[in-house]
C-alpha cells in the first residue's frame, strides 16, 4: 500500500511540473505574402503585383498588373518580396540578397513577347547572378498578350548549363515564390 | 528470365522426407496445471513449451541425447535419453527454494491470445537485425510490409495496415512516440528487444481497444541468472560506410537483486542506390536502456529506464517545392540532387528523442493469481529541420514535446479449466507544438485523457478445445489549442463553438472530443490429434481519429504536399475475422491464415485538389472516411530437409476495397514472397549459410488519384497530368547469411557473421516507400558482424 501512495504522490509531481502550454500564436517571419515586379521604360512604369495574404491557405494569390506594355521598348525590372502580415511588411529582398548564392530570381516570357537579361550588377559573393534586377526588351510585335513567370528558386545549381543565363530547366532547387502576371503588348 | 528465376527457387525446394526423429510431451507443475514457457534444452536445439505446456523438438538424430527442462521457480529436470524412434518425455516438475540458483529466462507476458496466429520473433533474429531497425526484423513474419519514407524511416504495416493501426508496446508500455505520421517511425533500439511477438488483429484487448491493425509487443532483454554476463554485438556495413556497436550487461544476485543494463551506438553517411549516392541519408543513433529490480517469491518491484535519440538525415532530392517540381521528379526518374559520399547531414533532417521510465510491482496472491501495477513517464521531443532562409537554417521547423503518464493495473487468476485476466488503466497526455519554430506547427498543442477498462476469460474445455473472450471499454478525450487561418476555417466549414480568439488572420480555437468504445474479442482453439490445430478469432476493435487526422492543416515541407485534417471526423469500427490451420508433420509445418476484415468509418489520407498559393500550385492531401473491405492470406511454412538443411517460405497476399469509391484501396501492400534454404552444420564450429530471395510483384490494384496541374513548359503554361498513383513494377531480391562460432578469446564465445543483402544490386523501387517518386532504393550492402559472449 504504501508503494501505491508513493505511486499517487510521484505522478502527481509529474503532472504539476508539465503542463504550461504556451498559447501564443506563431510568428511567420519567413513566410513570404507578396511578389512586386515594377518595370519602367518608355515614360512609365508599371507595375506587376501577386499577392497571397493566407500563405498555404486555400485562398489564390490576388494578381494585378497595373498597364500595359508598348512594342519595342527596353524596361528597367526590379522585383521586390514581402511578408505583408507584419506591420510594417518585412521586406525579404534583403535576406535574398544577403543569401545571394543560395538564391536566384528566374524570369520566363515566351520570345515572340520578349527577351529578359540579368543586370549585371546583381551577383552574388561567387559571381553568379541573383536576378533581382533584370532588363526586359518587348519585341516588334504589337497587340498580342502572354505570360511573364518570376520564380524564387532557394537552392538552385547556379553552375548548371544555362542557370547563369536566366535557364530555369537545369536549376533544380525548391520554389520559395511563383508569381504567373498576363502581359499585353500595345 | 525473372519468372524463370522466381520457378526455380518455388520447385528447387519442393517437398521430399527424410528420416528424422522427434522428442514431445506435456510440462506440469505437481498440480498437474501446465507450465507454459518451460524451457526445454538439449545439444542439438531449445524450445519453450506452449500455452498447454507441450513441446516439441524435431530434427533430432539417432543416438544418445541428454535433455534439461527447466522453469522458473521449479528445479530443474535432467535426463539422458537414447533416441531411436519419436519419444515422448512428460515432466512433472517440483517448486524449488532456491529459485535463483536456476538458470532461466524470466517470463513476463509472454501469452498474449490462445485463439490467433502469433508470431514471434527470438533472440537470435534480433542479433541478427542489430543494424537494423525494429520495422525490417519484423519483416520475416508473413503479412508484414514495411511502410517507408527513405531509407532509415521504416514503419511496420501489418496485413495492410499501420501507424496507429499498429500499436507499439516496449515492456507493456504502449509506445507514445507521435506514431501518427507515415514518417515517424518507432523510437526503440532494436537491441534493447529480447523478443518481439506480433499479433495480426485487435484480439490482444490486455492491450488496447484500438489496434484495428495489429500489435507489436516486445519484451526487454532481461536474463536473470545468478551471474554476471555480457555481449557485445558489433556490426560493420559497407551502404552507409559505417556501423553500430551494441553492448549489454546483466547481473543477477542471490540475495534477489537484478540489473540490466544496454547501450548502443549507431554511425551511418550517405546511403547509396546502384547508379547514384542517395544524398543526405546519413543517420546517427544513440540508445541505453536499463533496469534493476528485486525479486523474492511473493513479489517483485522493478524499475526501468530507456532513452532512444536519432538524428536522421532525410533525401535531399525529395525535398520539392511545388507541383512543378513534383512533375519533373516523377518524369526524370533520377534525383535532382546527387552529391557525393558524406558523413555529414545537413537540412531536411529529423531529430527524435524518446525516454521511457517504469516502475512496477508484481504481487503473489497466492499460487494461482497475482496482481501487478505499474506507472510509467514517457517524453518524446521530435525537431523536424527544413531548407529555410538566414539563421532560421538551425531552427526547427516543427518543434513538438509529447509527455505521456499511464498507471495500469493487471490481475491474473487460473483455475483448473479457466483463466481471468482483468485490468484498468488511465492516460494522460499533453502535446507542446513550440511556436517558436516560427512556422505554423502541423499538429497542435493538446491534452488527452484516457481510461480504460478489460477482462478477459479463458476456458479450456478439454485437451482438445478452448474457448476464449474479452471485452473492454475505452473512455478518451482530448482538448487542442490551436490558431487556424481564417479562410481554412471557412473553407472547411467548421462550427463557430469551438472558436475562443482572434488574433489577425486566424481563431483562436479549443475543440474538443470526447469517446466512449466499446471492444471485444471472441475466440477457439481446437486441436486434433493428428497434429492439426485450428484457431478461430473474431474481433471487434474502434479507433478515435488521432492528432494527425483532427487537426492537421497546412503544408508539409518534406512531401511538398498541402495536408487537412477533419475536425468533423468519428471513430473507426473494424470487425475482423481471421482463422488459422496449423499442420505439423514430422519434418514440415505449415500455417495458413486466411482473415477478413470491415472498417467502417476508415480513415484515410488521399490525394484530393490542388491549391495554388505564392509558392506554385500543391497537391491536397485530406483525411477522409470511407468503408473499406481488406481480406488476405498469409502463408508461412518450414520444412526441415535433414539435420542439416532447412527451407523457408512465406507468401503474402491483401486485397483491399474502398466499399464506397468502389476501387481499391490506396497504399495496399503487392503480393509478395520469400522463400530461404538453410545449412546447418553444428560439427563445423556452428556454422550457418543461408540464402533467402524475395519476391514482391507490381501492385495491380491501386486508385486512380493522379491529378491535372498546369506547369510551366519553356515559359508557356502547359496542362500535365501528374502521376502520383502507379505503383512501381516489381523487383526480385536475393540476400545472403551466414555465421560462424570460433573461440579467438578464452572464456568468451565468439561469433562471426558475414551478410550481403542485395546481392546483385538491383535498382528498384518500392510502391510503400512515399520517396518513391524520388529515387531508387538502396543498392547492395556486405554487412560483417562479430557478437561476443562472455
Amino acid at each position: 500500500m504504501k508503494n501505491l501512495k508513493m505511486m499517487a504522490f510521484a505522478i502527481t509531481l509529474i503532472t504539476l511540473t508539465s503542463c504550461s502550454n504556451d498559447d501564443s500564436p506563431v510568428n511567420e517571419e519567413e513566410l513570404i505574402t507578396t511578389v512586386i515586379t515594377t518595370l519602367t521604360g518608355g515614360g512609365q512604369t508599371i507595375t506587376l503585383t501577386a499577392r497571397d495574404l493566407d500563405g498555404d491557405g486555400p485562398n489564390a494569390p490576388v494578381i494585378n498588373v497595373s498597364g500595359d506594355l508598348v512594342a519595342g521598348t527596353t524596361y528597367a525590372g526590379a522585383t521586390r518580396f514581402l511578408n505583408e502580415l507584419n506591420d510594417p511588411a518585412d521586406e525579404i529582398t534583403e535576406e535574398v540578397q544577403e543569401e545571394g548564392t543560395e538564391h536566384q530570381v528566374f524570369y520566363q516570357l515566351a520570345s515572340n513577347i520578349g527577351t529578359v537579361t540579368y543586370h549585371s550588377a546583381n551577383t552574388d559573393a561567387n559571381g553568379n547572378p541573383i536576378g533581382l534586377q533584370f532588363t526586359l526588351t518587348t519585341s516588334a510585335n504589337n497587340a498580342i498578350t502572354g505570360t511573364f513567370v518570376v520564380t524564387l528558386i532557394h537552392l538552385p545549381n547556379k553552375t548548371d548549363t544555362g542557370v547563369a543565363d536566366g535557364d530555369i530547366t537545369n536549376a533544380g532547387g525548391g520554389t520559395d515564390a511563383l508569381a504567373i502576371f498576363p502581359l499585353t503588348i500595345q | 528470365m525473372r519468372y524463370f528465376i522466381t520457378l526455380f527457387f518455388l520447385l528447387c525446394f519442393g517437398f521430399s522426407g527424410f528420416g528424422q526423429f522427434t522428442l514431445r510431451g506435456k510440462i506440469t507443475n505437481e498440480k498437474n496445471q501446465p507450465l507454459t514457457g518451460s524451457h526445454v534444452h538439449t545439444n542439438y536445439k531449445n524450445v519453450a513449451s506452449d500455452p498447454i505446456g507441450e513441446y516439441e523438438i524435431k530434427g533430432l538424430p539417432k543416438g544418445e541425447l541428454r535433455v534439461y527442462i527447466s522453469y522458473l521457480g521449479h528445479k530443474t529436470c535432467d535426463t539422458l535419453l537414447n533416441i531411436k524412434e519419436d519419444c515422448v518425455l512428460n515432466v512433472k516438475l517440483t517448486p524449488s527454494e532456491t529459485t535463483l540458483k536456476e538458470v532461466t529466462v524470466k517470463q513476463t507476458s509472454t501469452k498474449v491470445s490462445n485463439s490467433v496466429s502469433v508470431q514471434q520473433i527470438n533472440t537470435e533474429r534480433i542479433e541478427r537485425s542489430s543494424s537494423q531497425t525494429l520495422a525490417e526484423a519484423l519483416k520475416e513474419v508473413s503479412g508484414v510490409s514495411l511502410l517507408k519514407t527513405g531509407s532509415s524511416i521504416i514503419k511496420p504495416m501489418i496485413n495492410g495496415l499501420h501507424s496507429s493501426r499498429v500499436p507499439i508496446f516496449s515492456n507493456q508500455v504502449r509506445l507514445e512516440d507521435q506514431q501518427w505520421g507515415a514518417e515517424h517511425a518507432p523510437n526503440f533500439d532494436i537491441n534493447a528487444a529480447g523478443k518481439i511477438t506480433v499479433i495480426k488483429g485487435a484480439s490482444g484487448l490486455q492491450y488496447s481497444g484500438d489496434a484495428v491493425g495489429g500489435l507489436v509487443i516486445i519484451e526487454p532483454l532481461m536474463v536473470t541468472k545468478d551471474t554476471l554476463f555480457g555481449k557485445t554485438i558489433l556490426s560493420g556495413l559497407s551502404n552507409g560506410r559505417g556501423g553500430v556497436i551494441s553492448s549489454s550487461i546483466h547481473q543477477g544476485k542471490p540475495t534477489g537483486w537484478r540489473w540490466n543494463a544496454l547501450s548502443t551506438f549507431k554511425y551511418l553517411g550517405d546511403k547509396e542506390a546502384p547508379d547514384y549516392v542517395l544524398s543526405n541519408t546519413g543517420n546517427r543513433e544513440f540508445n541505453f536502456s536499463g533496469d534493476i529490480s528485486f525479486v523474492k517469491k511473493e513479489y517483485e518491484v522493478l524499475a526501468f529506464y530507456s532513452f532512444y535519440r536519432a538524428e536522421i538525415g532525410i533525401l535531399s532530392a525529395s525535398h520539392i517545392g511545388n507541383a512543378n517540381d513534383l512533375y519533373n521528379s516523377i518524369e526524370n526518374q533520377v534525383p535532382n540532387v546527387i552529391n557525393d559520399f558524406t558523413y555529414a547531414i545537413i537540412n531536411p533532417k529529423q531529430t527524435v528523442e524518446h525516454h521511457l521510465a517504469k516502475l512496477n510491482y508484481k504481487q503473489k496472491i497466492d499460487d494461482s493469481s497475482s496482481l501487478s501495477t505499474f506507472y510509467s513517464f514517457q517524453f518524446n521531443h521530435r525537431q523536424e529541420y527544413d531548407l529555410r532562409r538566414t539563421d532560421n537554417a538551425s531552427k526547427a521547423a516543427l518543434d513538438l514535446e509529447l509527455a505521456t503518464h499511464t498507471l495500469q493495473t493487471n490481475y491474473k487468476k487460473a483455475w483448473e479449466k479457466w483463466t481471468l485476466k482483468t485490468g484498468i488503466n488511465a492516460l494522460y497526455q499533453n502535446n507542446f507544438a513550440n511556436p517558436k519554430t516560427d512556422v505554423r506547427p502541423l499538429i497542435p498543442s493538446y491534452v488527452k485523457f484516457d481510461g480504460g477498462l478489460y477482462g478477459i476469460g479463458n476456458y479450456q474445455i478439454n485437451e482438445e478445445l478452448a474457448l476464449e473472450m474479452g471485452v473492454r471499454y475505452d473512455f478518451s478525450t482530448i482538448e487542442a489549442t490551436k490558431y487556424y487561418q481564417k479562410s481554412r476555417w471557412e473553407e472547411r466549414d467548421y462550427d463557430a463553438d469551438f472558436i475562443i480568439g482572434e488574433v489577425g488572420n486566424q481563431w483562436l480555437t479549443k475543440p474538443r472530443f470526447t469517446f466512449h468504445n466499446f471492444s471485444g474479442s471472441f475466440g477457439i482453439r481446437k486441436t486434433y490429434t493428428s497434429d492439426w490445430t485450428w484457431l478461430n478469432n473474431l474481433s471487434l476493435s474502434n479507433r478515435n481519429p488521432n492528432p494527425s487526422e483532427f487537426f492537421s492543416d497546412g503544408l508539409h515541407h518534406s512531401t511538398g504536399q498541402i495536408e487537412l485534417g477533419d475536425l468533423r471526423l468519428q471513430q473507426e469500427q473494424s470487425i475482423k475475422y481471421s482463422t488459422s490451420l496449423l499442420k505439423k508433420w514430422n519434418a514440415v509445418s505449415v500455417e495458413f491464415n486466411p482473415y477478413f476484415h470491415w472498417i467502417s468509418n476508415f480513415m484515410f489520407l488521399k490525394p484530393v485538389d490542388f491549391e495554388t498559393t505564392i509558392r506554385g500550385a500543391f497537391p491536397v492531401w485530406e483525411y477522409q472516411q470511407t468503408d473499406a473491405r481488406l481480406w488476405g492470406i498469409d502463408l508461412r511454412s518450414q520444412w526441415q530437409i535433414n539435420p542439416t538443411w532447412k527451407h523457408l517460405f512465406s507468401i503474402a497476399y491483401v486485397n483491399g476495397e474502398n466499399l464506397i469509391e468502389n476501387q481499391p484501396l490506396i497504399d495496399m501492400p503487392p503480393l509478395n514472397l520469400s522463400t530461404s534454404v538453410q545449412y546447418k552444420k553444428s560439427a563445423w564450429n556452428e556454422l550457418v549459410l543461408e540464402l533467402q530471395y524475395e519476391l514482391v510483384f507490381q501492385q495491380n490494384r491501386y486508385p486512380n488519384y493522379n491529378f491535372d496541374a498546369t506547369i510551366l513548359v519553356d515559359g508557356e503554361l502547359t496542362p500535365v497530368t501528374v502521376d502520383i498513383s502507379t505503383p512501381p513494377d516489381g523487383y526480385q531480391l536475393f540476400n545472403f547469411y551466414s555465421e560462424m562460432k570460433v573461440k579467438l578469446f578464452p572464456k568468451i564465445l565468439t561469433t562471426l557473421a558475414f551478410s550481403v543483402q542485395n546481392i546483385l544490386n538491383t535498382s528498384y523501387r518500392d510502391y510503400l516507400n512515399r520517396q518513391r517518386f524520388f529515387a531508387d532504393e538502396t543498392g547492395r550492402n556486405i554487412q560483417l558482424q562479430l557478437k561476443f559472449n562472455y
